[in-house]
């Protein structure tokens, strides 16, 4: 492996980006506490995921760089995240239906 | 034993005599990150937990020679097969392949000088060998060895005074070992190939490493996770399992079962490397559907992580997740027989050569396919009802983890020795020893099926008179398996020492390990070789081979 | 048998560290993922009790915690920025100053915990105990997920002293700071777990 790969991740994230970044987290924090008070029913717990969701994208992509990173990083979280998804769907098949 | 004068290639010291550190002796051993010693060290510690546990077999098949109790009592039953089970699984069969050859032989073979984390690698072998040592002790402490079988079912597990809390940070501790190990292969893997070395020109080993790595990451930590909230549970009654809490215990078996399936997967999938790897060899040929058996790897991988709720069947689920997961059972078998048709396709016209790693292989390939189709068996709900917890169940894995992976593992052993010591052993002896520990596995286990289908429940040391005649056939089956399973060791332990001296490649392999030198040199290569064609490609290469007249 | 070293050479490849670090990341991932399952799960079937039980957490602090890691997550990503424009001190005072967030997230669990503690609300207190089930297997969860999550900002914390004392003896600098980037991918991870930890269990009104 020769060094050039050392040097590849010159790409700066500029501090500006970081705190408007950050200001868009307290945002959405602050949205998901407001909405916290209102009945959604069972719709609830899907909004408070949903905007969790929303601030990973954020923190996943400017804090962690994965915006900026090589398109494999981006496969495996996915890998990583469906294998998650998979387990939580499979196990509430048992859960969900008339044991 | 023929004392032909072999043509030595080894020119250089190897990696026995270079270490990658200053010191001397056996420390240069324990604090050594040479991917290859640290594959030894793997070797010979995994070895004895092997001989542990064959041995508590051993007491375990003499316990059912009769009825009601002929050595031990009920309590000692219970605690000789969960350590058999825990020591098996955890210190034997999962870490096997990949922490003893996929060590050894992963950078050789993508043209590496080592893995890319080479501390990490120590580190690896650290906690695997903290994790079988805490295992071990836990069998001398007051309140013997953990009695809850290697499952930990709550709340048994919970409840029993036995000593639960060191085995399960020993299995915490092997499972970290193993994820670590994953991680390392992965990364190497996409990392630190040769150059010229494309995915589709990387040997089936190395594919079959890298999809056990990913399961190895991603299925771990939830046995880990699961183990931590027994501790807790035990600790500070936390509850989450336990029914007197409103816990779920059959979401204990869920979570159990999501890391405890895959795991399987994580034992098959390389001796399925090895067995892609040997037949070319053996059979002279490209292997067929290169790129099919790549991508089953992957598949199985996948699919793998679908079906764990096939092992609660008659937990309690849902209907609708017993179709699921039944169907699901039945689909992930379709990549497996994908790799059988095309092992069984690359032998179609070749020129066999019938050395011992070959023979493992048909083994492997016989009693693998014997342990599919019954799985498939078990995976049908009307039939599940009759045969679970039967000693048909206990057959079937011993099937696939033992007359597979297990004879994975012996075949492996087999085909690389000579490169991993440049010395062979005594083919006739490994041939003899082949041969009766095939004829002792399946006369220890295929007897199991026929006494499951009639009804003989696993686990219980004590049985109907009707059941006898099929225990005793299995028990001196076990012997005569122990027999062969002593003489094959012997004859490498020989071979190691005594051994005639091996050329660069006995068998005429063409992937990269048999241009090294036997035993390799620290570093592999002096310089990384530079590939420009598959890594089964028989066309152009000049084999030299040379090995002991028969 | 003799031994004789020879140099073992070794090319950097930061690249390689950082995919190593995100694998190791996935793993902490699924880790808290079993218990996520076992929420899910729980939640599902004991959707009153959840509610009710939730009520004893107090939101604000919850959401100051959440400020808290968001910002901490901030300045240390900031501390690359530092690092790689050659701003040395500058990248250790955000460093130090993301430890100093997270001592002050560890100071409001404490009080949090010591609160619930003092009601008897723990595994085994009394007045948990003679709470329905599902506000039992509620606060067990409660207990272990904030408590592996809290050990992991202990880690965390830890890791960057290591990276402080690395910054110190040069080890990293401008031009090698791949460790610098895995310790705060790790501190991301901690900051991400907690913002879905904030709204499972503080927000279900």
């Amino acid at each position: 492996m020769s060094d050039h790969h050392n040097h590849e991740q010159a790409h700066v994230v500029e501090y500006g980006k970081y705190i408007f970044v950050w200001i868009s987290l307290l945002a959405f924090t602050g949205i998901t506490v407001s909405v916290a008070g209102i009945n959604f029913g069972n719709w609830t717990i899907v909004i408070a995921l949903l905007i969790a969701s929303v601030k990973s994208w954020y923190v996943l992509n400017y804090f962690m760089h994965l915006k900026y990173e090589d398109v494999v990083f981006k496969v495996f979280i996915f890998v990583a995240l469906l294998t998650l998804g998979i387990f939580i769907a499979l196990t509430f098949i048992d859960y969900s239906f008339v044991r | 034993m023929a004392n032909v004068a072999m043509p030595a290639d080894k020119i250089e010291p190897s990696f026995f005599e270079v270490s990658t550190n200053k010191h001397k002796g056996i420390l240069s051993w324990l604090l050594t990150v040479d991917h290859k010693r640290i594959g030894l060290l793997y070797l010979y510690t995994m070895m004895t937990f092997f001989a542990i546990a064959v041995f508590f077999g051993f007491l375990i098949r003499l316990e059912l020679l009769t009825p009601g109790k002929t050595i031990v009592g009920a309590q000692t039953y219970n605690q000789l097969f969960t350590l058999h089970g825990i020591i098996m699984i955890f210190l034997f069969i999962i870490p096997g392949l990949p922490a003893v050859f996929g060590n050894f032989f992963l950078p050789i073979m993508i043209g590496a000088k080592d893995v890319i984390f080479p501390r990490l690698n120590l580190l690896s072998w650290y906690l695997f060998i903290s994790g079988g040592i805490i295992a071990a002790v836990s069998i001398f402490l007051p309140g013997g060895p953990a009695d809850t079988g290697w499952m930990f079912y709550i709340p048994y597990s919970v409840r029993t005074n036995t000593n639960v809390f060191p085995a399960l940070i020993a299995a915490f501790l092997l499972g970290f070992s193993s994820i670590l190990t994953g991680l390392n292969f992965i990364t190497t893997i996409h990392r630190m190939r040769a150059p010229g070395m494309t995915w589709f020109k990387m040997p089936l080993f190395t594919w079959s490493l890298y999809a056990t790595g990913w399961v190895q990451i991603l299925a771990t930590p939830i046995i880990g996770i699961t183990l931590v909230l027994v501790m807790v549970e035990r600790f500070f009654g936390v509850g989450i399992f336990d029914p007197a809490l409103g816990g779920d215990p059959v979401l204990y078996q869920h979570l159990f079962w999501i890391y405890s399936h895959p795991a399987v997967y994580i034992m098959i999938l390389p001796a399925m490397g090895v067995v892609s790897e040997i037949i070319p060899v053996f059979a002279r040929r490209t292997i067929f559907g290169y790129k099919f058996i790549a991508f089953s790897s992957l598949a199985i991988a996948l699919f793998g992580s679908l079906v764990w709720a096939h092992h609660m069947f008659t937990a309690g689920m849902s209907d609708t997740a017993q179709f699921v997961f039944s169907f699901l059972t039945f689909a992930v078998s379709i990549p497996s027989a994908i790799k059988v048709f095309n092992w069984v396709s690359t032998m179609y016209k070749g020129s066999i050569q019938p050395d011992p790693p070959f023979l493992y292989v048909l083994s492997f390939i016989f009693q693998f396919a014997i342990g599919g189709f019954t799985g498939l068996m078990l995976g049908a709900l009307s039939v599940n009802i009759h045969l679970t917890d039967t000693s048909f169940v206990v057959a079937h894995f011993h099937y696939v983890m033992f007359g597979g992976t297990g004879f994975g593992i012996f075949a492996a052993m087999h085909y690389w020795f000579p490169k991993m010591y440049g010395r062979m052993y005594n083919m006739k002896v490994a041939t003899w020893a082949w041969a009766i520990v095939t004829i002792g596995y399946n006369t220890l286990y295929f007897p199991m099926f026929i006494m499951g289908y009639l009804g003989m429940p696993r686990r219980y040391y004590d049985y109907l008179p009707q059941f006898q005649v099929y225990h005793v056939i299995s028990t001196v089956g076990s012997w005569i398996l122990i027999a062969g399973l002593i003489m094959m060791f012997t004859n490498l332990v020989i071979g190691m020492r005594r051994g005639s001296l091996a050329p660069k490649n006995p068998w005429g392999g063409v992937t990269l390990e048999w241009q090294t030198q036997s035993p390799p040199i620290m570093e592999n290569f002096h310089t990384i070789p530079e590939i420009n064609k598959g890594p089964y490609d028989y066309s152009e290469y000049e084999v030299v081979i040379a090995k002991e007249a028969k | 048998m003799s031994s004789s070293t020879q140099a073992h050479v070794v090319h950097r490849d930061d690249y390689g560290s950082r995919m190593g670090m995100w694998l190791f990341l996935f793993t902490e991932l699924l880790l808290f993922g079993g218990l996520f399952i076992i929420y899910a799960v729980y939640r599902f079937v004991h959707q009153q009790e959840f509610h009710m039980a939730a009520q004893e957490l107090n939101t604000t602090i919850g959401m100051v915690n959440t400020i808290i890691l968001l910002t901490s997550s901030m300045t240390a990503a900031m501390s690359i920025t530092a690092m790689q424009k050659g701003n040395t001190r500058f990248s250790m005072a955000l460093i130090i100053v993301t430890i100093l967030f997270a001592f002050a997230f560890m100071v409001n669990k404490y009080f949090e915990w010591s609160a619930k503690i003092h009601h008897g609300i723990f595994p085994g207190g009394k007045e948990l105990l003679a709470k329905p089930e599902g506000e039992i297997l509620y606060f067990g969860l409660y207990y272990v997920m904030t408590g592996l999550h809290a050990l992991h900002v202990i880690v965390g914390v830890t890791i960057f002293l290591f990276i402080l004392a690395f910054i110190r003896t040069g080890t990293i600098h401008q031009h090698a700071y791949v460790k610098l980037e895995n310790a705060a991918l790790y501190w991301h991870l901690v900051d991400l777990i907690w913002i879905f930890l904030f709204p499972l269990f503080y927000l279900i009104h």
